[in-house]
């Protein structure tokens, strides 16, 4: 039994108990050593020089490595739109979808594959707007499927509209005097859509995106990462203030399991709750700085760090929102069905059709 | 006091009542009696979208027809001989289909001045004239239950709810019908309301009680059961037929069925029999939409399973763009289309076969998918079979098209022995296509086809050494890479299109119906329909033939590709006749495709053909030589 929701520990509670973490249980493994190399496929790769999804794809390729799964039990899914270019450069299983309908399609295989690594790769347009639906049910689900969701704040394959991430105002094509549709915060969907796992990282910290993705894959359910990424073409610079070396560190909020959220180039703020209910930031030094807790089955205080998200980045928190456990739907389902056959024994066709009211002629 | 008998060789009753009145529920129960009895039978019930409409209103009447007979039978029936009327709106919803001298038993408890002025009777038409031309059986059901209750600690609204078991008890009294079963059937059903189960049952005896009895039926009657092939059978629907087949598709494969659906009338009851099966590992995922319904039943087909969609008309339009993804990856996917009355959310109850050219041509760009159309509600076992058998051999998806008249009707069906089912070989590819020892490192080609049926392979996530991606984007012949070459496009297309074309070549030829008149010449007139309308033509040509027409019957089970000898068949006559539940879309097909002229003859109206109606066009058509 997993115990979520004590404080404290670390996330390798999430495990299965067996020394294999909740997420991977149930994939097969190897002892072959593998290699970066080994997940790049020989198709060129066609993202635009000095787009953020080229760290993202080594960034994943050089961790899956250290998982030691069988390369052929992984499978990439995506939608449409530049992220979703992803699964041709995985030497893996792959299905590029459809717009927005990668969540769906990934529910099916991994419902009916429990053996596989499932992965989805989709960006703001394709989970937020198009697919949305799709992804607020696989959260509530908690199929077991890993999504990252590349947040660029702007649609890149259809040249540059504002899209549901887009700060209020963004000029664009689409948009010349500016979009009027409020965004999307994608932390704060996750967390209302019952998100057993969300959160955040960056495109360019390798470090803290593969320690991220670590936790998402032993995570046993669907896992929201959401990597903020740049577009250097349509909207460069995006999240300038939270990779600029000279004003990261005032603004980035590493949030850590168990440990008091503190912040600062010499941590020397941090954050408690303030009257309103939300948080606010006070000196480090302070008693009641909250310890984060993202194994607390209650996702308030989860939410309200994911309101401390402002348009210009002042001050923003990466890492583990939420990691809490619950069954999932694809082992409930598995469960159903092996009580089907424990209480009447495997399906025998011809008892079926001759079930019910029969009569014979002679 | 011995009753008379008389023997009939056949039956159509119609129960007809309120949505709240439980009909559906007493059509099935006379249903079961009289297929135990062995009559051949074919029901078709028709009730509202709405789950209870206001009370004693027009909009809520729900109705039963039964059709039984002692000889085989094709249709529910065109017109009543008996019509049970609940109330004075199920009268007016149907006196109008009602035949001179039939039989008319109306509940008189319910024909008040209220219910009455509900739907507009100025004056009680029980007691003025204006049913002269039926024979009237006014039986106070209301109050004769209730009276027969009264011993049982129910409530009065409990006892009146039992009136239909009491109607259903002189049915069976009237029509010398088993009752074990019935009686079985309520202490099944109300096992765990014992005092409502013992007064249900009280009812339906007091109804047969009451026939005995009651001067006002002097005459029963008794059909004979139905000489029909020796063999087990049941009554089943076509929707259950089809939850059937797709079950013995998967256990035929051995691939396990995954269902990705969206609740839809009148498709769902296929989602809820299946999710019963879990047993046979079915898996029933009751998706977000219908649009996660087939991509999800798409995905699992990726991962190696039979993945299955069920939907009607408006959730066929949200699949189309996931339809046409499974054309461009090559990949099993079976699509039921259970048809009703469209567009739009058009008239959700009711039938139609409006869905063809959507079916066939209802996605962006060239999208070629097979296409497979039920006859009968026991056809929808094989069918739904030939679906899967198709669908995993020539890696596609396909689109089987039911309707509302198919998949609510039923009839008997001969019970098929499983050890005569057909197999269906999955075929994966588990290791590269080896050929020679030097191939062996080269890369494995997704889109390499196999020459006879131009089926892609299939290699499943988990198979060492075949990693491989798939996608929407257009995909080099062979190695499956992504190309905007123009060439390649073009070829893609038309390899995409002769795969499908190719079909034609593994389905039965189109056999005609067509026997030689007394000089030994065939007919000059053939009917060809398709889908649903096969029991009503088939029995308008019986009748048509009955007097003297001569006319052929072709029925097409596969619309896309059609049989390959179809213009063949067809040219052969000096007249074909297209009868269609839509404007003439099989028609257009026929034209468009083989330049043959064909006379269609349609109607929309939510119903299916009468046989009477068809054998008079027919016979028109014949006439006008």
């Amino acid at each position: 039994m997993n115990d979520a929701g004590t404080n404290g520990s670390g996330p390798s509670e999430n495990g299965s108990g067996n020394g294999v973490a909740g997420g991977l249980a149930l994939i097969p493994r190897t002892d072959a050593k593998q290699t970066a190399k080994d997940f790049k496929t020989d198709q060129e790769v066609r993202w635009c020089p000095g787009c953020g999804d080229y760290a993202i794809l080594a960034a994943v390729q050089s961790f899956l490595p250290e998982l030691g799964l069988r390369r052929e039990n992984i499978v990439f899914v995506s939608g449409i739109g530049c992220s979703s270019r992803f699964p041709y450069y995985m030497n893996t299983y792959g299905f590029h979808s459809i717009h927005g309908r990668a969540p769906a399609i990934a529910t099916g295989l991994a419902a009916a594959r429990p053996d596989l690594s499932v992965w989805v790769v989709t960006g703001d347009g394709d989970a937020l707007s198009i697919g949305g639906n799709h992804l607020i049910h696989a959260l509530r689900r908690n199929i077991n499927l890993k999504i990252l969701l590349f947040n660029n704040r702007i649609y890149g394959l259809t040249k540059g509209q504002y899209s549901p991430t887009s700060e209020v105002g963004k000029i664009t094509k689409s948009t010349p005097m500016g979009s009027l549709d409020s965004p999307f915060n994608p932390i704060s969907l996750a967390l209302g859509a019952e998100a057993s796992f969300v959160a955040r990282t960056l495109d360019s910290d390798r470090k803290h995106l593969q320690s991220v993705l670590r936790a998402a894959t032993e995570h046993k359910g669907t896992a929201l990462v959401e990597i903020y990424q740049n577009c250097n073409i349509f909207n460069d610079g995006a999240f300038e203030p939270l990779k600029d070396p000279a004003v990261r560190d005032e603004v980035t909020i590493k949030l850590e399991h168990g440990q008091p959220i503190v912040f600062g180039a010499d941590h020397e703020k941090g954050l408690r709750r303030s009257a309103a209910g939300g948080f606010e930031i006070a000196s480090a030094s302070s008693p009641d700085i909250v310890v984060h807790d993202a194994h607390n089955p209650d996702p308030s205080q989860a939410f309200a760090l994911s309101r401390l998200d402002s348009p210009g980045f002042e001050h923003t928190p990466i890492g583990i929102f939420r990691q809490v456990s619950r069954p999932t739907y694809d082992e409930l389902m598995r469960e159903q069905i092996d009580e089907a056959v424990a209480q009447q024994g495997e399906g025998d066709l011809a008892a079926l059709l001759g079930s019910g009211d029969t009569w014979l002629i002679d | 006091m011995t009753k008379q008998v008389q023997q009939l060789d056949r039956v159509i009753i119609r129960f007809a009542g309120d949505s709240g009145d439980g009909m559906q529920l007493t059509g099935d129960r006379f249903t079961q009696e009289t297929a135990s009895f062995g009559n051949d039978l074919s029901t078709f019930p028709n009730f509202p979208a709405e789950i209870r409409a206001p009370a004693g209103t027009l909009p809520g009447v729900s109705s039963f027809q039964l059709h039984f007979a002692d000889h085989d039978i094709l249709t529910p029936g065109d017109a009543p001989n008996v019509l049970v009327a609940m109330n004075p709106a199920a009268l007016m919803a149907n006196i109008g289909d009602l035949p001179r001298g039939a039989d008319l038993i109306v509940n008189i408890d319910e024909f008040t001045k209220r219910n009455l002025a509900k739907v507009g009777y100025a004056t009680n038409p029980i007691e003025d004239d204006s049913l002269s031309a039926y024979r009237v059986y006014p039986v106070a059901l209301t109050s004769m239950t209730v009276k027969a209750l009264e011993e049982f600690d129910i409530s009065k609204k409990d006892a009146e709810r039992a009136k239909n078991m009491f109607a259903l008890g002189l049915l069976s009294w009237l029509y010398h019908r088993p009752t074990d079963a019935t009686v079985g059937f309520l202490e099944q059903k109300f096992a765990k309301k014992p005092e409502i189960m013992k007064a249900n049952i009280a009812a339906f005896r007091a109804g047969w009680n009451y026939g005995e009895t009651t001067e006002a039926f002097s005459v029963s009657y008794e059909v004979k059961p139905a000489k029909l092939e020796s063999g087990h059978y049941r009554n089943i629907t076509g929707n259950m037929a089809l939850a059937y087949g797709l079950i013995a598709a998967s256990r035929q494969s051995g691939l396990p069925l995954f269902l990705g659906s969206y609740p839809i009338t009148p498709a769902s009851d296929i989602l809820h029999e299946l999710s019963k099966h879990k047993r046979f590992g079915v898996r029933t995922f009751q998706a977000e939409d219908e649009i996660a319904g087939v991509g999800a039943a798409l995905g699992a087909s990726f991962g190696g399973a039979l993945g299955v969609t069920t939907t009607s008309g408006p959730g066929m339009t949200l699949k189309s763009e996931t339809i046409g993804l499974g054309v461009a990856v090559e990949l099993p996917l079976i699509v039921c289309d259970i048809q009703r009355a469209g567009p739009s959310t058009g008239m959700p109850t009711k039938t139609e076969q409006a869905d063809l050219l959507q079916a066939l041509y209802g996605r962006n760009g060239e999208a070629p998918v097979p296409v497979i159309a039920p006859q009968s509600p026991n056809d929808c076992f094989t069918s739904a079979i030939e679906a899967a058998r198709i669908a995993v051999k020539y890696r596609t998806p396909v689109i089987l098209l039911s309707d509302g008249y198919l998949a609510n009707g039923s009839e008997p069906w001969q019970i098929p022995d499983v050890t005569t089912l057909p197999k269906i070989e999955p075929g994966f590819t588990t290791t590269k296509t080896a050929e020679s020892a030097d191939e062996a490192d080269e890369a494995f080609e997704p889109f390499k086809r196999d020459p006879n049926t131009l089926a892609r392979p299939w290699a499943v996530p988990g198979t060492p050494g075949l990693e491989h991606r798939i996608g929407g984007l257009e995909k080099a012949d062979g190695t499956g890479n992504i190309s905007y070459d123009p060439n390649n496009h073009d070829l893609m297309v038309r390899l995409r299109q002769a795969k499908i074309d190719g079909i034609a070549n593994d389905i039965p030829p189109l056999e005609p119906d067509d026997p030689r008149g007394p000089d030994g010449t065939g007919a000059k007139v053939l009917v060809l329909g398709w889908g649903s309308t096969y029991g009503a033509i088939a029995a308008a040509v019986r009748r048509v033939r009955k007097s003297g027409g001569q006319v052929a019957q072709a029925h097409l089970r596969h619309l896309n590709p059609f049989p390959a000898n179809i213009a063949e068949v067809l040219k052969s006559y000096d007249r074909v006749l297209v009868p269609e539940i839509n404007l003439g879309q099989l028609a257009l097909l026929i034209k468009g495709k083989f330049l043959i002229d064909v006379i269609s003859y349609n109607r929309v109206r939510g119903f299916p053909f009468k046989a009477e109606e068809l054998a008079g066009v027919i016979q028109d058509v014949i006439d006008s030589e």
